[in-house]
């Protein structure tokens, strides 16, 4: 039912980076993940689906632990990054959010220059040894993030005077100047036009390469477009999680196949 | 775009494992975060600091010592006293007289001259004369009078002065402390509850044991009826027309910008308005809780205005649009609607207003409520607005300026009054808030 | 109380007016409210309020007026030569009132007849006697002209009264008979009555204009009046404040420079406890504390705000003025003279804008929005480095804002300075010395004299008019960095 473009097909061989087993998530009362098992691949672009109030954006959230700023929030269960359980006493959010970025739904740069918004991360981990390295580390993330061709030379002006999509793809080569090996993004194309929308989705591909993507998002095309791999939830359950082209061509649960076809959601 | 330059990537360890630079990094995060914790102990230190002085200091100011002294004229005395020239005299020795037989009484033997209980008590003869040339049909039989201490044998008594520190003056001789001690000891001079504190006047400069704030609680009381009286309607009118009907041009504007400016003008420069527009140009009496009221309607409208156009603010436009679509005219639907949801948090933001009105002073200096001595009460409510009067702020700063230091005590008393009135209305305030806040 | 009775009268005609009308209409709809345009009560109310308002506001503007021109006709009255060298005329004018008051109150306490009052070839020592045995408060013997131009005040004023009653009265009758006569059950009252409440509100909204208006003015003109009497260049640029207390001699330094800089050095001790103290309790308050923490801290140190200025002076001049010289006094460190000094002052007017600071602050940091701190998170920052980097940077507009307000609350904050500050003028950078402020000597110089003629009594105008530019230049930079920087963000 949807056109599956070729890249989905050629699958990369892969690794298992993340590994997540019965995690539950309570606000408060509210119990809103209810075990959800799922394995996360290497150079592979993982798509969570499902309608809004589902839990996606919240198992996001717990991949690196940015629940924790949120008091009435718990995490039950495991999650493993490379075989380290993520909410073990001894990891330190800060450390991890370092190898785990992520990139958010509405355009978020910091009122700062748009060269200080990339060398912010690369400060405070201490990556660079001097200004000229920092410089590489910057030039880097901005060609990463597809945008250094459009800011090279007003590297010096403000961030939010950029438009909407170069907003977005500048948080997103904030957050790549990190060095991470995971890169989660929590709808990054929501406030976006269908224009700056195609500029994000060709970098989500290119990204692929060097991380293991993960991307919420509400847009079944998005998903079939851009991931290999997807993951449906449903009222804080995961119901299913198979290749993009499994899930969308040949669904195992009906509720999936009802979301996909558009009777829930 | 696939990257060749992986090369000075650091090389990330295992996540359980912190490493160094995270290590300082939440150490320094630790500092940060202590430092705002100090801040605030800082802050509640002050807090603190601020109560305990103040309960210890003006705590003394409610309490007087006094002599209690069980005395019984005889008419002969009466008619013997009356007949001499120097007749509050004649009473006083007959007065000093039995309370030197009440000592020998409880077999305490000290001598004293009559000189020392006059700077113990005063001049206690014209107090008794009073009371029975009143009260005629008490000679005869045993009266209990209770005549307050001296301002330095109070003192004594609350630790503020001790025999090392007293230098011998006509005030008080260190000998007569010995006096004094003794006159305790037998339970004639006592610590009794001040009531005149309360509910008297101010006294004169050299008099702080009889000063009391009385007088100018009914002066502030004056006043905020003024302020009362003025600034809830004012404010209410100003902030509907602001809210509800004021279209978008330069006078709503200009009316915007003064409000917003007049709530930060110092309080001193109401004062001078006050001085200039009302007293000078106007003529209105000097020191009159009247014009104090006049000056600080002034200065709390600006906070009335803003508190209840924020409430008006809270009603949902859809009340409005539910009256309007029954036909009712935007007045009616504004008086009838709106402005009953609104009252509680107009009430609220009226009370604290008048509570901020209350405790200011700086204005009332200005206007001559200060350096006046507020020694009767107004008799009747015209007299009460237009007669000079003092107010609770302006009446403790006058007690502060004054050179004896028994009024410092007396300022901190007064500052626990004015404190208690100021935190009553505000849990008044607080109450109306919490019954009936309304979430919409 | 004449006046109050005056009042009542054209409330009670009001009245009267609002019944009428009301059953006059009543009546001509045969008693059946339907037929008419409006309710009842609005045909009344319409009756009432043309009767009502013209009135008083004639009654107002009358009372406004009235003791201009009787000044002007008696000041007419006293010759040139009738004013002494060191007097001057508002001076004598000021007796003529006094002059005027005693013999009202002679004539209300019986010592005089009313005619006696009146009599223009009254002997003059035998009034000022007759003056002072009824109580009035006669500073000298009385002058001929003084006598005759008093009493030409009371004939004036008691003429004005009268007139004014009868004036006053008159509109009202003639407004009651105005509604009366338009209320027919077809006149659309409801709007007439809508209209005029509207015009209400605007006046009721106008007083801020008019307090302001009122402000200028009382300062200006006596300003003005100041600057003839002392040159504008020796107040703004003389660096010594000494004035003579004797009178109107010439004698006089009023220098503003010393209180500037006394009230600049003490503003900036009360920034230096608060600011820090104050952002970052607001920070604590706003990134880290539990909800629980916040509950009770945030109102605990609003308290302190809540407080009146006058105890914070107390505790300067008795707790901490004492408490400093302890540690610095000549028996600690030799410092310090005397309790009362910058020091102290700036230290209890910290203490007192610390809730200002926090409070205004925390507003501002909860104004940045979560994304950008989600950001900061996101890409590992500690919650220090977020608040430093991201939060501080970008709330700062909003932030200097609110210090410039609490700079401005401490330039014009008057009963601390007052009590702790000390009265010595002084251009000194010992901190532990007494000095003083702008706020401080407006209140010396305005308090007691009731004589606003001479330059050290005027000075308080001018020293107002410097503290009410300041503050509000600084209060207009403020406000409008804090709006730009909500616009921002909204």
């Amino acid at each position: 039912m949807y056109d599956i473009p070729h890249h989905t097909q050629e699958t990369a061989v892969t690794d298992v980076k993340i590994k997540a087993k019965d995690v539950q998530v309570y606000y408060g009362n509210n119990h809103a993940i209810k075990d959800v098992s799922v394995e996360i691949e290497n150079n592979t672009v993982t798509a969570f689906i499902g309608p809004s109030g589902c839990g996606k954006s919240t198992f996001l959230r717990c991949l690196n632990r940015m629940n924790d700023t949120i008091d009435i929030c718990r995490v039950e269960g495991d999650i493993l990054i490379d075989g380290d359980d993520i909410y073990d006493k001894r990891v330190d959010p800060v450390q991890l959010r370092a190898k785990v970025g992520m990139v958010f739904q509405k355009p978020n740069p910091f009122p700062k220059s748009i060269y200080d918004n990339i060398a912010y991360g690369p400060r405070i981990h201490g990556m660079a040894r001097n200004k000229a390295e920092l410089d590489d580390i910057v030039e880097r993330a901005l060609r990463r993030g597809a945008i250094w061709d459009e800011v090279k030379d007003r590297l010096q002006a403000p961030g939010t005077g950029l438009s909407g999509g170069q907003q977005q793809r500048l948080c997103i080569a904030r957050a790549v100047a990190t060095e991470p090996e995971v890169l989660l993004m929590d709808e990054p194309c929501s406030a976006l036009d269908p224009i700056a929308t195609a500029q994000v989705e060709e970098l989500i591909d290119e990204l692929r390469q060097n991380y293991a993507v993960v991307i919420v998002t509400h847009s079944m095309q998005q998903a079939a477009r851009v991931s290999q791999k997807t993951a449906f939830f449903h009222l804080g359950n995961l119901v299913e999680y198979d290749d993009t082209s499994k899930i969308f061509t040949n669904p195992e649960d009906s509720r999936t196949e009802s979301y996909i076809t558009g009777r829930i959601g | 775009m696939t990257d060749a330059s992986m090369d000075n990537v650091p090389v990330k360890g295992s996540l359980t494992t912190v490493d160094a630079r995270t290590k300082k990094r939440n150490a320094a995060e630790k500092r940060f975060k202590a430092y705002g914790l100090v801040a605030i102990m800082i802050g509640l230190f002050f807090l603190v600091v601020l109560a305990v002085s103040i309960l210890r200091s003006g705590l003394p100011a409610f309490t007087q010592a006094e002599v209690r002294v069980e005395f019984t004229l005889t008419q002969a005395q009466f008619d013997e006293a009356e007949s001499q020239m120097l007749k509050t005299k004649a009473y006083e020795n007959f007065f000093i007289a039995a309370l030197q037989s009440q000592l020998e009484e409880r077999g305490l033997d000290v001598s004293f001259d009559p000189a020392a209980i006059e700077r113990l008590l005063g001049k206690t003869g014209s107090t008794i004369r009073e009371y029975f040339r009143e009260n005629p049909d008490q000679i005869g039989t045993p009266v209990t009078f209770n005549l307050a201490a001296s301002s330095r044998v109070d003192g004594y008594f609350k630790g503020r002065v001790s025999r090392d520190t007293v230098v011998d003056s006509r005030f008080l001789e260190v000998t007569d402390l010995d006096l004094v001690d003794a006159l305790a000891d037998a339970g004639i001079i006592i610590t009794a509850f001040n009531w005149n504190f309360i509910t008297g006047s101010d006294s004169g400069v050299d008099n702080p044991g009889g000063a009391g704030i009385g007088v100018s609680v009914i002066g502030s009381f004056f006043m905020m009826l003024v302020v009362l009286a003025l600034s809830l309607p004012i404010g209410v009118a100003a902030s509907i027309y602001l809210e509800e009907f004021a279209p978008q041009n330069w006078f709503t504007d200009l009316i915007e910008v003064n409000i917003s400016n007049l709530a930060a003008v110092p309080s001193i420069v109401f004062g001078i308005l006050g001085l200039a527009v009302f007293i000078q140009f106007m003529h209105l009496p000097q020191s009159a809780p009247l014009v104090g009221g006049l000056v600080l309607t002034l200065m709390t409208l600006p906070t009335i205005i803003i508190s209840t156009r924020a409430s008006l603010k809270s009603v949902p436009p859809s009340i409005r649009e539910a009256a309007l679509g029954v036909g009712a005219s935007k007045m009616q639907t504004v008086f009838h609607h709106v402005l009953p949801l609104a009252a509680p948090g107009i009430l609220t933001g009226t009370i604290i207003g008048l509570a901020q009105a209350l405790g200011e002073t700086a204005p009332l200096l200005l206007i001559g409520m200060v350096g006046f001595i507020a020694r009767a009460y107004p008799e009747g409510v015209v007299s009460g607005f237009i007669d000079p009067n003092s107010a609770m702020p302006a009446q403790i700063y006058t007690w502060a300026a004054r050179a004896d230091a028994g009024f410092y005590e007396k300022a901190w008393g007064g500052i626990i009054i004015l404190l208690i009135f100021l935190l009553t209305m505000n849990i008044i305030a607080i109450i109306l808030r919490r019954r009936f806040e309304r979430r919409w | 109380m004449p006046l109050l009775w005056l009042f009542l009268l054209v409330l009670a005609i009001a009245a009267g007016a609002f019944v009428l009308a009301r059953a006059r209409v009543m009546a001509q709809a045969g008693q059946d409210r339907r037929t008419l345009h409006s309710l009842p009560i609005y045909y009344g109310s319409n009756a009432a309020m043309k009767s009502a308002i013209p009135a008083l506001l004639v009654l107002v503007l009358w009372l406004l007026a009235q003791p201009f021109y009787v000044n002007n006709a008696v000041s007419d009255m006293i010759p040139e030569s009738a004013i002494a060298d060191s007097s001057s005329r508002g001076l004598i004018l000021a007796e003529v009132r006094r002059a005027a008051d005693g013999l009202d109150l002679a004539v209300s306490t019986g010592g005089m007849t009313e005619n006696e009052a009146r009599n223009t070839r009254a002997d003059i020592s035998d009034v000022t006697a007759r003056l002072s045995d009824a109580g009035a408060i006669v500073t000298s013997q009385i002058t001929q002209p003084v006598l005759r131009a008093a009493q030409q005040f009371r004939v004036l004023n008691s003429a004005g009264y009268q007139i004014m009653s009868a004036v006053v009265l008159l509109i009202a009758a003639a407004g009651a008979l105005w509604g009366f006569k338009e209320t027919k059950p077809d006149f659309r009252a409801r709007n007439v009555v809508e209209q005029g409440v509207r015009a209400l509100l605007i006046a009721a909204a106008s007083i801020a204009i008019l307090t302001t208006l009122g402000i200028v003015l009382s300062l200006v003109f006596n300003t003005i009046e100041f600057f003839r009497l002392y040159p504008a260049s020796d107040f703004f640029f003389g660096t010594s404040w000494a004035p003579s207390f004797s009178g109107r001699g010439g004698s006089s330094d009023l220098g503003i420079l010393p209180l500037l800089w006394g009230t600049f050095y003490i503003s900036i001790v009360a920034l230096v406890v608060a600011v820090p103290i104050g952002l970052f309790a607001a920070i604590y308050l706003s990134e880290y504390a539990s909800s629980r923490v916040r509950a009770f801290a945030k109102p605990m140190l609003e308290v302190l705000a809540g407080i009146p200025t006058i105890v914070y002076g107390l505790f300067a001049l008795l707790t901490v003025g004492p408490l400093l010289v302890q540690v610095f006094g000549d028996d600690g460190l030799g410092w310090m003279q005397a309790g009362t000094a910058v020091m102290t002052a700036g230290l209890v007017m910290g203490i007192m804008l610390i809730p200002f600071v926090s409070s205004l602050s925390d507003d501002i940091i909860n104004a940045v929005p979560q994304s950008m701190r989600d950001g900061s998170y996101g890409l590992g920052a500690t919650q220090s480095e977020t608040i430093r980097q991201v939060v501080i940077p970008a709330a700062l507009p909003g932030i200097v804002g609110a210090i410039l307000l609490a700079a401005s609350r401490a330039i014009g904050e008057t009963m601390i300075v007052v009590l702790g500050a000390g009265a010595a003028a002084r251009l000194s950078l010992n901190p532990f010395d007494a000095m003083t402020t702008v706020t401080a000597k407006i209140v010396s110089q305005l308090t007691g004299d009731s004589d606003f003629a001479s330059p050290e009594a005027l000075v308080a105008f001018a020293l107002g008019m410097t503290l009410f530019v300041i503050t509000l230049g600084l209060n207009v930079l403020a406000l409008y960095i804090v709006r730009k920087y909500r616009e921002q963000y909204e």
